[in-house]
């Protein structure tokens, strides 16, 4: 009786509404076949396990069940004054020099992208062109079963309507960034399930920017996404993240990441938008000698709540992985960092290292870190750290002896703290375009 | 003449001790006074209550500065309007690039003062001219700021900040500290350098040695949180002789 009980509770109401605005979109759904079953397998995978809540280990700091009361209808087509705001915000959200494929409320933006002149080697189509017409390899790499593990991919894979999917073929380096831009654009509150897919052949070389942004007057929006990525072996993925999401947004997104042999992947993530958010990001080393970086940054104020969740899996040997997080944290801001790194039983040789340290700027800031190593294989370099702690004030009153005033004393040491994150990017562009996101966020600070 | 530094009759508590029990200076344009004394006598608050820092409870007394209550002011407010403190100390910021540093506070001044910002070629080029004067390689500014210095480096760094921002009051707190003689003669050159008919100086020191190189106007003893005697530089001479055993009962 009592089970029979606890079964009927993890299906809340928000999941049951979950379902049946499935019921209502499916047909509307881009893909037939097997995409189609493979979305009714997905929901029936969320609906088993409902909202990820406290009680589920991986989502202990950020329960949706709590958090994410409403369900939002799926987003309609932006109508003209939507398509022209979203144009507007896209002029400042566009990375010079870059190619912009652009996403509006979930929907793929032909007139705000841009295709021309596809340098060799590059091919760009929608998500909603691969699922309808792609083969089935590309339908397979959009649907790796592993993801439903987790009940908000699940719950992607199930309503995913638009995305892109970037292939870079066999040794090109393409010497055009590349940029998906998510723009919320709705006056009424909706949901958006994106997904997308980067290939990154063997000695390709790319560059991917990731920004999600709301146009003026965007009201509490759902944006969910997944990015899945494959690097081929020797290839290079330089790759950032810019969460710039309205203040009363949600954003739940998901990376899955496949590195080859003797494969560099340097990836940065910085949170500093959103209501509630989390990124999970699952890289995975799928050949020797591969080199990962991922580094990321929460910077958090007023009541939001932004999770960083990282997997890395050392499945076999001789790879190496840095992991540099930090978090700012002001006002009620509560930052969650979980970073995960399993080293499997053939791993010899595997140098991991991560480290996360938080900066608190009140006394009601919260922060939750929790690295965890779990080593099987015997012949590892592995090594974590973090901490949490206020500002310096010996540093903050030489920098106000020498004229700063208070914020700007603060501006330049948080500066500095979440540069230690920042100067593992790689790249000297990306490195600028990520310091120029945190510097939004000290300016906004006032 | 109106008095650059008014201290009159400054008490002091640190938590629930009184360190200054009554302190009086006054400091004009144009005048070097050294301010010697035992440790534990109080030099190093006075310092730090003149530059702002937090923690430090004014319990009477007052502190002028241009006629003004510098009490009342934030310190950046205080180095806008020229207090400078040379830190015993100077600490350490990783991360905070020393030119992007210097220029931010340098603006910081001059925006406070309302006056126009100082632009990148123009800065760049006084702060060349400045470093060149006093043997700071560039290397040194490309760095964090005071990251890996050396005593004497970091003394230097704090010189040329002087030299930069042209504060009114310069308050050196024990500059000779963890200096070998050749690092000392540079900083003082450095000092001297900069003394002129507009601008005070403060020279706290335990030892007479640096007075040798920065010759003040006016010397005075504090002892047990009070100026216990004052007189000319030959004062710093006669302390070099007899110390400060002899004044313990004065305080």
């Amino acid at each position: 009786m009592n089970v029979a009980l606890a079964k009927t509770d993890t299906k809340t109401d928000t999941s049951r509404a979950l379902g049946e605005a499935f019921a209502n979109v499916r047909e509307r759904l881009p893909g037939t076949g097997a995409v189609a079953e493979a979305r009714q397998r997905a929901l029936e995978a969320f609906e088993r396990q409902g909202l990820p809540h406290r009680r589920v280990e991986d989502w202990k700091y950020t329960d949706l069940r709590t958090a994410m009361r409403e369900v939002l209808p799926l987003a309609a087509a932006p109508d003209e004054a939507a398509a022209s705001r979203a144009a507007a915000i896209l002029k400042s959200a566009a990375v010079k020099g870059a190619r912009q494929l652009v996403l509006v409320d979930g929907v793929y933006a032909p007139q705000l992208s841009n295709l021309g002149k596809l340098e060799k080697g590059l091919a760009v189509r929608t998500l909603r062109d691969a699922l309808e017409t792609g083969g089935e390899a590309v339908r397979n790499q959009l649907l790796p079963p592993k993801q439903s593990a987790d009940p908000m991919v699940a719950l992607n894979t199930a309503m995913m309507t638009d995305g892109v999917v970037i292939e870079i073929s066999e040794g090109a380096e393409l010497a055009q960034a590349i940029q998906i831009i998510h723009i919320a654009s709705g006056a009424s509150p909706a949901a958006m399930f994106t997904r997308s897919l980067l290939r990154v052949g063997n000695k390709a070389k790319v560059t991917l920017i990731e920004s999600f942004v709301a146009a003026e007057g965007a009201k509490s929006y759902q944006a969910h996404d997944a990015l899945v990525v494959s690097v081929g072996s020797h290839a290079r993925l330089d790759h950032v993240r810019l969460m710039e999401d309205a203040r009363d947004a949600f954003n739940i997104s998901t990376a899955f990441v496949t590195v080859g042999a003797h494969a560099h992947f340097n990836t940065f993530n910085l949170t500093a938008g959103g209501q509630l958010s989390r990124y999970q990001a699952f890289v995975t080393f799928g050949g020797e000698h591969a080199r990962v970086e991922t580094n990321g940054v929460n910077l958090l104020n007023g009541t939001q709540h932004g999770d960083t969740t990282l997997f890395l899996d050392h499945a076999v040997p001789n790879g190496a992985s840095r992991e540099v997080f930090r978090a700012v944290l002001d006002d009620r801001g509560h930052s969650v960092f979980q970073g995960r790194i399993i080293v499997r039983p053939d791993a010899q040789k595997t140098d991991a290292k991560m480290m996360t340290r938080a900066l608190l700027l009140s006394d009601e800031a919260e922060a939750d870190n929790k690295p965890e190593l779990e080593i099987f294989a015997d012949d590892v370099t592995c090594g974590h750290g973090a901490t949490t702690g206020a500002l310096d004030q010996s540093l903050l009153f030489y920098l106000r002896a020498r004229g700063l005033p208070e914020k700007e004393a603060q501006a330049l040491l948080i500066e500095a703290f979440v540069g230690e994150a920042i100067e593992s990017i790689v790249d000297d562009d990306l490195r600028d375009i990520a310091v120029g996101a945190a510097r939004r966020w000290l300016a906004a600070r006032g | 003449m109106n008095a650059l530094l008014e201290v009159k009759n400054l008490q002091v508590r640190v938590e629930e001790r009184e360190i200054l029990h009554g302190l009086t200076l006054t400091v004009n344009p144009g005048e070097v006074h050294a301010i010697m004394g035992p440790n534990g006598s109080g030099k190093s608050t006075l310092s730090h209550v003149i530059a702002g820092k937090a923690g430090y409870e004014v319990t009477g007394g007052e502190v002028l500065y241009k006629g003004e209550d510098l009490l009342e002011m934030d310190p950046n407010e205080r180095a806008a309007k020229g207090v400078f403190l040379a830190f015993q100390y100077p600490v350490e910021i990783p991360g905070v690039a020393t030119m992007n540093f210097l220029h931010t506070a340098l603006n910081a001044q001059r925006k406070a003062r309302g006056e126009k910002e100082i632009l990148t070629p123009d800065f760049l080029k006084k702060v060349r001219e400045v470093a060149k004067s006093l043997n700071i390689p560039q290397d040194m500014l490309k760095r964090g700021v005071n990251v890996g210095f050396s005593g004497g480096e970091k003394k230097r760094n704090e010189i040329l900040q002087m030299a930069l921002f042209e504060p009114a009051l310069c308050i050196l707190d024990e500059m000779d500290s963890g200096l070998d003689i050749d690092a000392l003669r540079v900083a003082a050159d450095g000092v001297n350098a900069l003394r002129s008919k507009d601008r005070a100086m403060v020279v706290i020191t335990h030892y007479q040695r640096l007075l040798n190189y920065i010759v003040p106007d006016f010397v005075h003893v504090m002892s047990k949180g009070r100026v216990v005697k004052s007189g000319g530089k030959e004062l710093a001479l006669e302390l070099e002789k007899s110390g400060y055993a002899q004044f313990d009962d004065a305080a």
